[in-house]
């Protein structure tokens, strides 16, 4: 079957003062209809820059998306001129940033802003735009849609503000939604309600999501798939019970541990990983992760991991898994223990 | 919304007060009066008249208590130098004059400025935005004594557009009012470009482009009206500014304007002259910084002029 979305071997790099900074260094990931996906790692694995990449909306003078395909119903999105993506982007993709309250404008209502895209797609009146424009806001929980629709961004609370963005990128019944951390900016209750309003719209639209992510209760709540990505590449990807409840990466054993637990009362101190990520300027010549990593082999340092396949979606990029790595005992470690 | 406008009128009319009452004062420092002649002295009867005559010889807070009576008057009184001109019709003379050249200079400056601002940041660090950064610091640095005589040798003397000087007809107003527009077109390009960069990088541009929008639509439409809040601060006081004349291009360009009397009445002391066009500019400006925060409030929604209750 085809797929809905398909990255492959995606190398995405900025220019800067510094020198060029490998954010993306070949990842590949698959999206199917109505599945939601969560892009997991800590802040600059390069997330967000795979997200942007799929709507080509990296900062044009300095982003270069070096390598790869992006496939989206078997067209390259890379391939396209930038006037045909423009067709694309707010209607059959669409994306949320993570804070409303600077990514809406600030002196137009929240009507226009929700109407300008659906007359920009679908070339309709501005009457009918605005009946969509209600309808929507309705439909992600916005009470008095009619009145609300001539309000601006600072008359509404930070959870409704969220719900706005979400009305924005679903006026034109996209196919695939990027969220980019849609609760990080929200408090617990909020970010909860707003989850289930992604889980609400999608049963109602059918909309594959991607989830971009640091928290795993996040992932946790809304997989269907995870993408674990270190520096630039994806570590380790399966279904989210595969992650959860199998993670063979050091990385996604770290991050599941670093998570703070209800049932634990031990008094100890939260876990987290020591250390920083790579510099992305030179990344290692081995696995980026190796220095951090408390069962690195000196294999880890010289050479990068290839793929290898735990079971059917459950693939992983870690020396440990190879067969020989069994009779090796951890060379040396980040912590020294 | 009254009551706010009230409160505004008011708090108008005591800045104007202090600014009438700070002149005044400071005016009467000055050594020398209104009579000194280099050279030669006036006979000490004649000037002892004179001074009476336009009450100098009383106790200043008396002079103080009578100018500020004709001032609620809008009287203010008639120009000790020349007599028997008053301030008031010498106002109503040369402001409609430099006021047409200032309205020309701003539309230029506005209109330019602003365009080369926003092009300046679309085209940012390539070869359009260093010519306009460079334009911007010729425009700041170079005073319009040199721009003026440069015009006029170009385009009056060699290649015959326009005429040289004087006032008259509209094509008297097209070399002054460049000349004029020179500096502020600068500083407006200036201001208009670094906002505007800062507005490119705010999200809700990304948000925008997310959206499909044609780059036309989310430059005019989500970036020029937020980077010009900058620029209409700006402008409440270079409209009073601009307006009220220049003293070096009206010079230049003999033009009848106010610009001169301004500067030729704090040389002769003439007091009521130095009054009426410090009150004058003062109301201008007092009144056009009031429209920047109404025009403000328009552009901007999170701005209210009058807070609600509660």
């Amino acid at each position: 079957m085809e797929k809905l979305l398909q990255v492959e071997n995606l190398h995405v790099t900025f220019k800067t003062h510094g020198g060029e900074i490998q954010a993306v260094r070949g990842v590949s990931f698959s999206l199917d209809k109505g599945e939601t996906l969560a892009i997991v790692g800590e802040s600059g694995c390069g997330k967000s820059v795979t997200a942007r990449s799929i709507m080509r909306l990296i900062p044009e003078h300095t982003g270069r998306i070096r390598e790869g395909r992006i496939l989206f119903e078997g067209r390259d999105l890379l391939a396209l001129t930038e006037k045909e993506m423009r067709e694309l982007r707010g209607s059959a993709i669409s994306m949320i940033f993570q804070d409303a309250m600077t990514s809406l404008n600030p002196t137009i209502s929240i009507g226009e802003q929700i109407m300008e895209g659906i007359i920009r797609h679908q070339k309709v009146s501005r009457a009918a735009a605005r009946e969509q424009a209600v309808e929507m806001l309705h439909l992600v929980g916005i009470a008095n849609p009619e009145r609300r629709l001539k309000q601006y961004l600072h008359e509404f609370s930070g959870g409704m503000r969220q719900r706005i963005m979400i009305a924005i990128a679903l006026v034109c019944r996209p196919s695939i939604l990027i969220a980019d951390e849609p609760t990080t900016a929200l408090d617990v209750t909020i970010q909860a309600q707003i989850l289930e309003l992604f889980k609400t719209i999608q049963r109602r639209t059918g909309v594959s999501i991607i989830m971009i992510t640091h928290d795993m209760g996040v992932v946790a709540k809304m997989a269907n798939k995870v993408c674990v990505m270190y520096a630039g590449k994806v570590v380790e990807a399966g279904t989210v019970r595969d992650i959860f409840y199998n993670p063979q990466h050091p990385y996604t054993k770290g991050l599941l541990y670093s998570m703070p637990r209800l049932d634990d009362d031990s008094h100890e101190p939260l876990y987290s990983i020591p250390g920083t990520p790579p510099d992305l300027f030179s990344p290692p010549k081995g696995c980026a992760f190796a220095a951090r990593c408390d069962y690195a082999l000196e294999v880890c340092r010289h050479h990068q991991p290839e793929f290898s396949c735990i079971q059917s979606q459950h693939q992983v990029a870690c020396w440990l898994q190879d067969p020989r790595a069994k009779h090796v005992f951890p060379l040396r470690t980040a912590t020294g223990m | 919304m009254l009551a706010y406008l009230l409160k505004r009128f008011l708090s108008m009319l005591i800045t104007l007060w202090l600014i009438v009452s700070i002149t005044f004062f400071l005016m009467h420092t000055v050594p020398g009066s209104p009579f000194d002649r280099e050279g030669r002295a006036m006979p000490a009867t004649v000037e002892k008249n004179l001074m009476a005559l336009y009450s100098l010889d009383k106790p200043l807070l008396v002079q103080y208590a009578a100018y500020l009576k004709s001032l609620v008057q809008f009287e203010l009184g008639p120009s000790i130098i020349r007599h028997p001109e008053t301030v008031n019709s010498m106002l109503a003379r040369t402001f409609p004059v430099s006021a047409k050249l200032g309205f020309a200079a701003l539309f230029i400056s506005i209109i330019a400025g602003v365009s080369l601002g926003v092009v300046a940041a679309l085209r940012h660090n390539r070869l359009i935005d260093y010519a306009a950064t460079v334009f911007a610091v010729i425009g700041i640095a170079v005073p319009n004594f040199v721009v003026a005589p440069l015009l006029i040798k170009y385009f009056a003397v060699e290649w015959k557009l326009l005429p040289a000087a004087t006032w008259g007809t509209w094509q008297h107003v097209v070399l002054p009012a460049l000349a004029l527009s020179f500096g502020p077109t600068a500083i407006i390009a200036r201001l208009t470009r670094t906002s505007m960069l800062e507005v490119l990088t705010q999200e809700y541009i990304e948000t925008a482009k997310a959206k499909g929008l044609h780059p036309a639509v989310i430059i005019v439409k989500h970036a020029l009206r937020n980077s010009l809040l900058p620029v209409i601060t700006l402008l409440g006081a270079l409209v009073a500014n601009v307006l009220t004349g220049s003293f070096v291009i009206e010079k230049i360009f003999a033009i009848p304007g106010m610009g001169k009397y301004f500067v030729d009445s704090i040389y002769n002391r003439d007091y009521t002259v130095i009054m009426g066009t410090t009150v004058f500019y003062s109301i201008l400006l007092i009144v056009m910084m009031f429209v920047v925060d109404v025009v403000y409030s328009l552009i901007d929604p999170r701005i209210k002029l009058h807070k609600k209750e509660g």
